[in-house]
């Protein structure tokens, strides 16, 4: 059979029409509009009409997004559609990534690349996320899919060089190898069965557009690298890891001199470098395609001012592994970043880095204020000072992530009223119920103006000392949003009553250590089939109550884990989802399964 | 303070002013609260009927999974020891290299001479500015170069093993004898350290060697340095 591109509307000859009833003209003609929606909201919007609006759907659609992997089993989604180029999936839920699931909890891709491979021979992109992928994973990928172009795992786990080895050498046509916060599976004490995968691409010209592995932690073949960079003419995103050192980044970036992002590695010098060997000429000053910025892994601060040229450009800048530079000098690079949409910085950035980042980023969109360690010895390096200074400078702020040891609702206030564009607010006060740090009053009224405020919210996440009217806020005013995180806050059930009634839009609820039980729980009963998960850790929940829930709701699976030796009522964790698949059967022992 | 507007249709809204509860109902409003959040926790805290301490108290608690939401690989990534304190001038485990060639931005005068070690192919470099005596050099030196050993024992090098740190050799390099402090000046000849006041030796010294004490039989072994 053809390989047809569906993307691209077939072309119907007028005879073809002529000649055909008109139900079939109409599904010919549909099928050629259908082609034109890409968005999957509206994709799914458009199934739901009617079966033939479905049916044609299901023949046209080329991207598939599965937000669980375990909502849907892969034999149904390739039963229903037959002609996938991309496909993205999810599978963990977010606070795995801080350790709170056992290590063996699941999301395997394998299930679902048995499937992909005989149904979607021509598949060309996958995207994963917080899944598990092994190298007989990546090994059987680059078998089986011989047009594919892009693999991008973000957050995932199980593979490790030899995998990557495989994609190398058998994805000919591949554009994209992004590797994000992934953990590749490396011995670290001697680097034993590590595989040179650099040197595993083919000869002669690639075709690698992005190249992003900073977080695989392995030594590197240099020589290759540099090799492949000069053979991949459209290479335009390069993010090396920590083994790259300044010297060999220059060279890249000589051969390289269109990159548009970079990730600079260690930004450091090997340790046996002598004296006469530090000339380096900085190539950022005669770059002129950079707008992406990051790395600075092991920096050594000496060499800061080279990337000074640049700045002026730079849209995009991650600088929140720079640790061991200090204000002062995070102060003299944001100054120069006019341009400036995105700031990812440690809080060493300090309050005064804030207002010059304020002076400075006119155009900011997103800030994110990370925290790197439990204890700096510092108080407080970053406050309400800060961001207030942040709120009245960066007015179009959209979204805003701030890790801090204290704050006040005043500032939160102030944020909600000069950012109304604000769509995310994420503020993670460290110490654990703590109230406003001027005043001394609950959160409450600052979380109330963001949601009051800010009309286009759509995803909050908030800690600090809140009680219900905090939660009676979110309810009343956030209609928008779709992921609410909830940390050590709340009173009584009626706050999760009111959030779970009133957020109409609420996909994503995630709550730990909360005091709501079964009460709250079953005032969502309504609303739990519109949602994609709900986790509740360390609240109040009991056993009795989610096994009701899910006897009463028969597409909802209710995973629990309580590790107590004795057994208690109370659950520590409830991860709850809507399925549309039998309950599944690779959860580790810990992790009950009531459906 | 912040009023509550009575009127509140969404359409209408344009300032929206917010009000804590009736004066005085807040203290005991927040005492009850707390109890009920605290009832049960494992992190058991004193009672805190007194919000207005600082915060400190509060957060002494046991250690709690997953919070702060830090992912555990960017503890891993960032390199060097776990423990990074935020300004450069604390930093003393793993100095960093600084050149005469590249201009310094902000640190002041700098003095950095090479250190080599005896079995140790890799060297360091050390800012003696740094420092204003004899001790804090030789206990720097040792931190230094202890991860260092230590690794070489273990067949690997890669230098940036925190895990190391954790099972250092026991006692100090130099302070117990085993190893000396040797320098070069500026007029080529071999000195030990300790031998002349410190502000001579930092405006003399070119480059620094630890050498095994039994391979300088000229020396005294585990002669004092001040």
């Amino acid at each position: 059979m053809k390989n047809r591109n569906a993307t691209k509307p077939r072309n119907y000859p007028l005879s073809e029409l002529q000649s055909h009833n008109p139900d079939h003209v109409l599904e010919i003609v549909l099928e050629t509009v259908l082609q034109f929606l890409t968005s999957r909201r509206d994709r799914n919007a458009a199934s739901l009409v009617c079966k033939s609006w479905w049916r044609t759907d299901a023949l046209t659609r080329s991207e598939l997004f599965i937000s669980n992997c375990y909502a849907i089993s892969p034999r149904r989604v390739v039963s229903r559609f037959s002609r996938i180029l991309s496909v993205t999936i999810k599978g963990k839920p977010r606070l795995a990534d801080f350790d709170m699931l056992p290590a063996d909890w699941g999301a395997h891709f394998s299930q679902w690349l048995t499937a992909f491979s005989t149904a979607y021979p021509w598949l060309e992109k996958v995207h994963l996320k917080r899944m598990s992928v092994t190298d007989d994973d990546l090994s059987l990928l680059g078998d089986s899919f011989a047009a594919f172009k892009e693999l991008v795992l973000v957050s995932c786990e199980g593979f490790g060089t030899p995998g990557l080895a495989a994609v190398a050498t058998k994805c000919r046509l591949l554009r994209v190898l992004d590797l994000e916060e992934s953990l590749v599976d490396i011995n670290v004490s001697d680097y034993s069965g590590i595989v040179d995968w650099i040197s595993c691409f083919p000869e002669g010209e690639t075709h690698l557009e992005s190249l992003v592995f900073d977080s695989v932690f392995s030594p590197i073949n240099l020589e290759a690298l540099e090799k492949l960079v000069a053979r991949s003419p459209s290479l335009k995103r390069l993010r090396v890891n920590g083994h790259v050192k300044i010297f060999h980044l220059y060279r890249l970036m000589h051969i390289a001199p269109h990159l548009t992002d970079l990730g600079t590695g260690s930004f450091d010098v090997p340790e046996d470098t002598e004296d006469d060997e530090l000339v380096f000429e900085s190539p950022f000053a005669a770059s002129k395609s950079l707008v992406c910025l990051s790395g600075f892994r092991d920096i050594l601060p000496e060499y800061l001012p080279d990337i000074y040229p640049v700045c002026g450009n730079l849209t995009f800048l991650d600088f929140q592994y720079a640790d061991i530079i200090d204000t002062d000098q995070i102060k003299s690079v944001v100054s120069r970043c006019h341009k400036l949409q995105t700031l990812w910085v440690r809080d060493a950035i300090f309050d005064e880095g804030l207002q010059v980042v304020a002076q400075t980023c006119k155009d900011l969109r997103e800030l994110r204020v990370y925290h790197l360690h439990a204890s700096d010895g510092v108080e407080a390096p970053v406050s309400e000072v800060g961001l207030e200074a942040i709120s009245r400078g960066c007015r179009k702020l959209q979204y805003i992530m701030f890790f801090c040891q204290r704050m006040t609702n005043a500032a939160v206030v102030a944020l909600s009223r000069n950012c109304p564009n604000l769509v995310v607010f994420r503020l993670c006060i460290i110490g654990r119920y703590m109230p406003d740090a001027l005043t001394q009053p609950p959160m409450d009224e600052g979380v109330g103006a963001i949601v009051m405020n800010c009309k286009k919210l759509t995803r909050l996440d908030v800690s600090g000392f809140l009680t219900d009217r905090a939660f009676s806020y979110i309810g009343k005013y956030g209609k928008l949003i779709r992921t609410l995180s909830v940390n050590f806050a709340g009173d009584t059930d009626l706050g999760l009553k009111n959030v779970l009634q009133g957020c109409t839009n609420l996909q994503k609820l995630e709550i730990r250590d909360g005091p709501f039980g079964d009460g709250a729980l079953c005032c969502g009963l309504q609303h739990f089939y519109n949602m994609r998960f709900l986790w509740m850790s360390s609240c109040k929940v009991t056993r009795q109550a989610c096994q009701a829930i899910a006897q009463t709701l028969p597409h909802l699976v209710l995973e629990v884990i309580n590790t107590a030796q004795d057994p208690v009522d109370d659950v520590e964790l409830l991860y709850m989802y809507r399925s549309l698949d039998k309950p599944r059967d690779d959860a580790p022992k810990l992790v009950t399964v009531l459906h | 303070m912040w009023q509550r507007s009575h009127k509140c249709s969404l359409e209408e809204e344009k300032k929206l002013e917010l009000r804590l509860g009736p004066p005085g109902e807040e203290d005991s409003y927040n005492e009850k609260s707390m109890k009920n959040v605290k009832k049960e926790r494992d992190e058991s805290q004193p009672s805190c009927t007194n919000l207005t301490n600082k915060s400190q108290k509060r957060n002494a608690t046991s250690p709690v999974v997953g919070w702060p939401p830090i992912r555990s690989c960017r503890k891993n990534i960032a390199s060097g020891s776990s423990s990074k304190p935020l300004t450069e001038s604390q930093h003393v485990g793993q100095e960093k290299v600084a050149t005469s060639n590249k201009p310094i931005s902000n640190s002041g005068k700098d003095l950095f001479v090479k250190i080599n070690m005896d079995g140790v192919p890799i060297g360091r470099k050390v800012d003696i500015n740094a420092y204003d005596s004899y001790e804090k050099l030789s206990s720097a030196v040792d931190d230094l170069f202890r991860g260092l050993l230590e690794a070489e024992i273990n067949l690997s090098d890669n230098n940036k093993q925190e895990e190391d740190k954790g099972i250092m050799m026991k006692g100090s390099l130099i302070g117990s004898g085993e190893y000396t402090l040797v320098y070069e000046d500026n007029e080529g000849d071999k000195m030990l350290v300790g031998d002349v006041p410190w502000h001579m030796f930092v405006s003399t010294v070119k480059r620094v060697r630890v050498s095994k004490s039994s391979d300088l039989p000229a020396f005294n072994p585990g002669s004092k340095k001040d």
